[in-house]
């Protein structure tokens, strides 16, 4: 029962989303907080990621952008007074900071009671050696390592694990020496490597090959539990699961099996005492002889987001109910509605999740993938074969492929390596390997992957061939359509074989009478009836599950897609709102999205969700059945956004600005000629297509500039280059330059301050707008500046220009609905250089900051309804938001650090304070940065970044702090009367390890990524040892004055809505 | 491979069009559904089965493929319910040819064409459990190619089917002090596995076999098929058990039969309980738990003797899943506690029984 001492409860989030920790945790902690006001209870939330849907208005009762660190917390549990704190809902982040405040006693002090799973549980599974002894207690096998200092150790080791064995050097980074074993012999060559580098080697059991599977648990203080999903890798041990193409049900385990792991599951989490939810992860031998257990995550976790989704299963909301005192028996299911949360889902579909990385942003990164993460997003396909769900996957993720067949040729000197070794592309090597001849029998050797998804993949090579030996697409019979379509091959993908185009394939497809179904996911495979609105799209079928009759009172919005840098949970945020306002506006809202990590992609929070591809043959077959009012393009980034002209042709209605118009500001020639009709300045620019062409050009507008090939061969899509050297290194090295993939180069500005126009316009006049400020000069890509809005050191003329520029375009285009505008603003002249008719990734900042939600003001412009013009002036406000992004390099092995105009962030945080310096330590802090103590680093590349960074020296000087600098930075700063201690570069590496330093501040010459020099190591070195780095000017300027002003300890908490606008 | 064509009829004339694999044969009987996601070789040969044709909502079946059968020491299966497959006919959407387990030995469709059970996939199961669901278990037949519809559909529900499945002479299995009479009605290997392992002496005899005869510690009654109000013979037998004190114990037909002994009825249920998510209560109590279930039949626990009492009951549905005596050593589950295939969380349930020995 629910325990009525509980009034007010006390919610972790997980602050920015980072690699290993990303959208999940949005969407289990807003189930939480609603499973909480559904009973009445207060909630408050600290969490920095303004932009969350948790953080939305009406989630939870109090917000705080706050760091989720243990002083924060101290104070808003003084000031708040909880009775009770969920630590399982906001990730490792929560997780940590809710053992250490338990650990100080300071929860017990303050009468805060931990809710669900108690806290000790929690260590169990975290401390490896307690882990270790806890599932020993009850005779479960765990994965263990013995400790070896001589050969001889390690050889007894060895006999008494059994072969094979995995050797590792202990206290060696990156996995130097180690090595796997099969024989003596092997072990003893293997061994002598490992003792060159460490002192101690590991000696473990070889899991290599075995399969990995996963268990999702609940359990009440009943002590009834359930095994909710289970989901099986695809890809076998020693990928982490978060980088596994992973499928929902497992597919090759026999019953035997499946309920041997579930029972030990099962055993397990009674014995740890969890209650809520659980996650346990195994190595299974494909003998079906052995297991380990790999770990328990006592907490919700991106499994339990996926298992969600997978099932229809509340996870979060159901172990929020639970750490209330519910039991399982006590609660519904939420999609029957009336049977109990006490059942297991049975599927009647699969699966497949497919990670999304984007490690091609990242010069200098491994493309190998394994035991960490390195993937930014993921997605999930639904099919009713595995061939169905696999293919569309391949296609959500965004990489460009087409399916698992079909795409563009394979690139690699050694398949046999490249199969071996897995990749992110490894998947499109099975492919080439197959199309080259390869036998699955071989394929399996290669990749220990089961045979059973080999053949399955096979099927698909056998139906490309099937496809290919029909002269045309007219000749393709419908039984071969039908069966390809039930493989789920799209109608691109089918094209491409006769290089037809897509609109030929479905004209032929829909002569054929062959369409896809709508089925519901209702958790008990239709044993029960069930009005679920949870929907995927199938050719495996006969009968659609619903037939929607709302029609001319629905509006679709299309979703963001898989999270990849540059688009993320802010969408998602955007998505959510607008589904939030058509249904107060009394529309039936349809959502299309297939991100697991999400909230718009919870059943609960629209009219109908179709958990589906955001393609044009799948909108069009979701159009064609539910026969909308419209469809929105312009909230959910880049995917939907391109989609505006293909449908527009097709017949859809796309709501607010037309898909010409939207045209018109993505194509960059014809959006160039409309600026330039409106008088407009922008940086000249040219698309060219020789080298004769663009050293032309260069030679007209100077250096340096910045190059955007429309082909990318690796590394960065965008450079600025200083010289003509770079240029052709990069051009030559990188890029493709043709008639068919021009490059564009347009002059670029430097020390040029950089603004974001959001807005707002119904029928081309603006009813809300934010200028926000990048602290960075331009050249910093917007999506990794720190922003600050209202804007602190904009020039009311430079105001005004923006303004009337913003207001002509939205005029020219005729825009209904939200866009943003980038401008550069140098020596009292703005430029445009971007425009997006579509919310920007910086809507929930400015919307949460001015308090005024632009997303339900657009969609409201779009339905037509001329919402009045919103009154707060942001130069009123008396408070600051800063923006500032997070960055994951620490996952990604040997990546340089530095930003450029290419995207390298993978999160953010918006925090509000009385003035900047409140507002920029918050987010500082938010971020991972610790206020320095003693010693800093300085080592600033060319004399106008030195010159720039010397006021901020001469501060930190006085206030006491030991500065370090490199050569010529510390001559630099001596000569200006600033005492710098010389680190020579041989010793700089020594300093960051030793953590003698507590900020490193290195400032690369210029944009170029061409920097693999003594900067890199200094910046990886930061990285690595886990020290603050900052690698721009500005910031740092801007942070050390900060922190010398303001002491963490002097910051006021203060909730959202304590920040109240004049 | 060349697909041929078969196609699912009901008894109302409509039709499934699917592939045919397995045996290419005609094949009649109820069709019933069941949700379990695993344990395909484990439900063909459960006896419960007899006389029906098994619809798997699972989309894709055949993955891990068959096992190679050796019967144990004691003549029981290790790797099936018993020793030849029960269903009619298999109806599924996504037939796995290609299987992969190291424990497989042939494929499915191998198997079912060994023992003459036709096949047929492609079929959109969803639709089918709906309809089923919506309308009740039908009576239909698998058709292939080329073959002529069936003229009629005789319910086997009407046929003993019980007696169809039971054993025919007493076997003995095990050894031990204690000496259970298991009363055969279509027992699963599993059921005398769960018995054996615990060290009782199993003596099976067949349905209509008078046990009172004998001497034993403990009485079970089994599982098996069709409709309970067939087997008055047993419930006679049952009876004059029941005027005893000695341990009865009953699973799935076992409940029904017990029940009827106790002066309770049984009822159809629309499509009945065919799944491994099963949730039962026990009466009285907050100790749920998830159950394996093959039923199509169902107790009404209002109907009982005085001396009865629920002991589990169905979350889902509120029908009865056990029954126990208020005072004597008498209880049954209408679910599987022996699993095999689904969870294995009741297995205690056999510890209790043999605790009162």
């Amino acid at each position: 029962m629910l325990d009525k001492t509980i009034r007010k409860v006390l919610l972790l989030g997980s602050g920015a989303l980072k690699i290993g920790e990303a959208g999940e945790f949005d969407y289990s902690g807003s189930q939480a907080l609603k499973a909480l006001r559904e009973e009445g209870i207060e909630t408050v939330l600290v969490n920095p990621n303004i932009a969350t849907v948790q953080t939305s208005e009406g989630i939870a009762d109090k917000i705080y952008f706050l760091p989720v660190t243990p002083p924060f917390v101290k104070k808003v549990i003084e000031k708040e007074k909880p009775q009770g704190i969920f630590l399982s809902f906001g990730g490792q982040t929560a997780l940590n900071c809710g053992v250490e405040l338990y650990r100080s006693g300071f929860l017990q002090q303050n009468g805060v009671r931990v809710l669900g799973t108690p806290v000790q549980s929690i260590i169990d599974t975290e401390d490896r050696d307690l882990f270790v002894k806890r599932l020993d207690e009850i005779g479960v096998k765990t994965i263990r390592s013995h400790a070896a200092a001589t050969l001889e150790e390690a050889r007894a080791a060895a006999g008494e694990i059994g072969y094979p064995v995995i050797l590792r050097a202990a206290y060696a980074l990156g996995g130097l020496g180690s090595g796997f074993c099969d024989t003596p012999a092997e072990l003893e060559a293997a061994a002598r490597k490992a003792f060159a580098f460490s002192p101690q080697i590991l000696v473990e059991k070889s899991l290599k090959g075995w399969k990995e599977i996963e268990y999702e648990v609940v359990r009440d203080s009943y002590d009834n539990c359930i095994t909710v999903c289970n989901m099986e890798n695809f890809d076998p041990l020693g990928i982490h699961t978060g980088e596994s193409i992973v499928v929902a049900p497992s597919q090759t385990l026999t019953n035997d099996e499946f309920h041997f792991l579930r029972k030990k599951s099962i055993d397990i989490v009674r014995h740890l005492g969890i209650v809520g939810e659980c996650n346990v992860q195994y190595a299974f031998s494909p003998d079906g002889e052995d297991y380990r257990v790999i770990e328990v995550n006592a907490r919700l976790s991106r499994s339990s987001a996926l298992a969600s989704k997978a099932t229809g299963y509340p996870l979060a909301f159901v172990a929020a109910k639970l750490g209330l005192g519910y039991g399982l028996f006590e609660l519904k299911n939420s999609v029957t509605k009336t049977t109990p949360a006490f059942f297991e889902p049975a599927l009647d579909y699969v699966v497949c999740k497919i990670p999304r990385w984007d490690l091609a942003k990242f010069k200098g990164v491994s493309r190998e993938i394994g035991s960490s993460m390195k993937s930014v997003g993921e997605v999930m396909a639904i099919g009713r074969t595995f061939e169905e769900a696999v293919q569309k996957g391949l296609r959500m993720i965004g990489q460009g492929a087409n399916g698992f067949v079909c795409n563009k040729p394979y690139k690699t000197e050694d398949l046999d390596w490249a199969l071996r070794h897995p990749t992110d592309t490894r998947i499109f090597a099975i492919a080439a390997a197959f199309e080259s001849g390869y036998s699955v029998d071989r394929i399996h050797e290669l990749t220990h992957i089961d045979k059973w998804f080999l053949d399955k993949l096979d099927n698909l090579e056998t139906t490309y061939r099937e496809l290919e030996a029909c002269p045309d697409l007219g000749s393709v019979g419908r039984e071969l359509f039908l069966k390809a379509k039930r493989q789920g091959f799209s109608d691109i993908q089918i094209g491409r074989v006769y290089h037809r185009p897509e609109e030929e394939v479905r004209t032929r497809r829909l002569a054929l009478g062959i369409r896809p179904c709508i089925k519901q996911i209702d958790t008990l495979a239709a044993e029960f009836p069930a009005a679920t609105n949870y929907l995927y799209l199938t050719y495996n079928g006969t009968k659609n599950d619903i037939i929607p009759s709302y029609g001319s009172h629905t509006v679709i919005v299309l979703g963001s897609g898989a999270y990849r840098i540059g688009s993320s949970v802010e969408f998602d945020w955007c998505g959510v709102g607008a589904v939030n306002t058509l249904r107060k506006r009394g529309w039936q809202a349809v959502m299309i999205n297939y991100n697991p990590e999400t909230v718009s992609t919870d059943y609960d929070s629209c009219d109908r969700l179709y958990f589906d591809e955001l393609s044009f043959e799948t909108v069009l077959e979701i159009c064609s059945v539910e026969r909308p009012y419209g469809v929105i393009v312009s909230v959910g980034g880049q995917i939907p956004n391109n989609l505006a002209l293909p449908l527009a042709r097709s017949g859809v209605h796309i709501l607010g600005t037309s898909a010409d118009d939207i045209d018109r500001a993505e194509d960059r020639g014809k959006f160039s000629s409309v600026v330039d009709h409106l008088g407009i300045s922008q940086p000249r620019w040219q698309a060219l297509t020789t080298m004769a062409e663009i050293e032309h050009f260069v030679d007209e507008v100077g250096f340096p500039v910045l190059v955007r090939p429309s082909y990318v061969l690796s590394g960065a899509a965008m450079n600025v280059c200083y010289s003509l050297a770079d240029l052709h290194t990069f051009l030559e090295m990188a890029v493709e330059v043709s008639e068919e993939h021009p490059v564009v180069i347009s002059s670029f500005i430097q020390r040029s301050k950089e603004f974001e126009f959001d807005a707002v316009a119904d029928g081309g006049r603006i009813v809300a707008h934010a200028i926000s400020e990048h602290i960075e000069y331009a050249g910093v890509h917007s999506g990794d500046a720190t922003i600050q809005f209202p804007p602190q050191k904009l020039y009311c003329v430079t105001a005004a220009q923006i303004r009337r520029v913003a207001a002509a375009i939205a005029a020219e285009l005729h825009i209904t609905g939200p866009f943003n505008i980038q401008f550069l603003a140098h020596e009292g002249r703005v430029k445009v250089i971007e425009c997006n008719l579509r919310a920007s990734r910086s809507f929930p900042f400015v919307s949460k900051i001015l308090k005024t939600d632009f997303i339900d003001l657009a969609v409201r412009c779009m339905l037509g309804e001329h919402p009045a013009a919103d009154t707060v002036d942001a130069f009123e406000l008396p408070y600051v938001g800063i923006k500032a992004s997070q960055f994951s390099f620490s996952r990604l092995n040997q990546a340089d650090p530095v930003l450029g105009v290419d995207m390298a962030s993978t999160g953010e945080v918006g925090c509000i304070g009385d003035n900047f310096d409140e507002a920029l330590l918050e987010a500082m802090l938010s971020v991972g940065h610790h206020i320095p103590q003693g010693a800093i680093l300085i080592s600033s590349g060319n004399a106008i970044q030195k010159a720039d960074l010397l006021p901020a020296c001469q501060l930190l000087d006085q206030k006491g702090f030991t500065l370090y600098a490199t050569e010529g930075t510390s001559r630099y700063l001596n000569e200006n009367g600033i005492p710098a201690r010389l680190v020579e570069h041989a010793n700089v590496v020594e300093l960051i390890r030793e953590h003698r330093v507590d900020l490193v501040v290195n400032i690369p010459k210029n944009f170029t990524h061409g920097e693999l020099t003594n900067g890199y190591r200094i910046r990886r070195a930061a990285i690595d040892f886990n020290v603050p780095l900052i690698t721009n000017s500005r910031l740092a300027t801007a942070y050390i004055r900060a922190f010398c002003r303001l002491k963490p300890e002097e910051l006021p908490v203060k909730a959202w809505d304590e920040y109240k606008p004049l | 491979m060349k697909r041929k064509r078969a196609t699912l009829l009901l008894e109302d004339g409509r039709e499934f069009p699917g592939w045919s694999f397995g045996y290419d044969g005609p094949a009649e009987g109820e069709i019933v559904f069941s949700t379990a996601m695993v344990g395909y070789p484990e439900s063909l040969t459960d006896p419960s089965y007899s006389g029906q044709i098994l619809c798997v909502s699972f989309p894709l079946v055949g993955n891990y493929g068959i096992p190679d059968e050796q019967p144990d020491e004691q003549g029981l299966c290790t790797r099936f319910e018993s020793e030849r497959i029960h269903v009619r006919g298999l109806v599924i959407a996504d037939y796995s040819e290609k299987y992969s387990h190291w424990d497989a030995a042939k494929s499915l469709g191998q198997w079912l064409q060994e023992q003459h059970i036709p096949g047929i996939c492609g079929i959109d199961t969803r639709v089918l459990v709906q309809l089923l669901r919506d309308e009740g278990a039908k009576l239909g037949a698998i058709v292939p190619a080329g073959s002529p519809a069936p003229a009629s559909f005789p319910d086997p529900n009407l046929e003993n089917q019980v007696a169809a499945v039971s054993c025919r002479e007493v076997i003995r299995y095990g050894s031990g002090a204690k000496r259970v009479v298991l009363v055969d009605c279509g027992v699963k290997h599993q059921i005398i596995r769960c018995l054996t392992a615990r060290g009782i002496e199993v003596v099976r005899v067949p349905w209509d076999y008078d046990f009172n005869t004998m001497e034993w510690d403990g009485l079970f009654i089994s599982n098996g098929p069709g409709n309970p109000a067939l087997c008055d013979v047993t419930v006679e037998h049952l009876r004059k058990a029941l005027a005893g004190d000695k341990p009865v114990f009953g699973i799935c037909m076992g409940n029904q039969l017990l029940s009827r002994a106790a002066g309770g009825h049984t009822y159809k249920l629309k499509y009945g309980h065919r799944s491994h998510n099963q949730p039962v209560r026990q009466c009285g109590t907050d100790r749920c738990f998830i159950t394996s279930q093959n039923h199509g039949f169902a107790v009404d626990t209002a109907t009982l003797g005085p001396d009865w009492e629920p002991l589990f009951v169905n979350m889902n549905d509120g029908t009865n899943e056990g029954i126990r005596h208020k005072t004597k050593p008498f209880f049954s589950a209408q679910f599987h506690p022996e699993a095999s295939s689904g969870p294995v969380d009741t297995e205690f349930l056999f510890d209790e029984f043999i605790s009162k020995l």
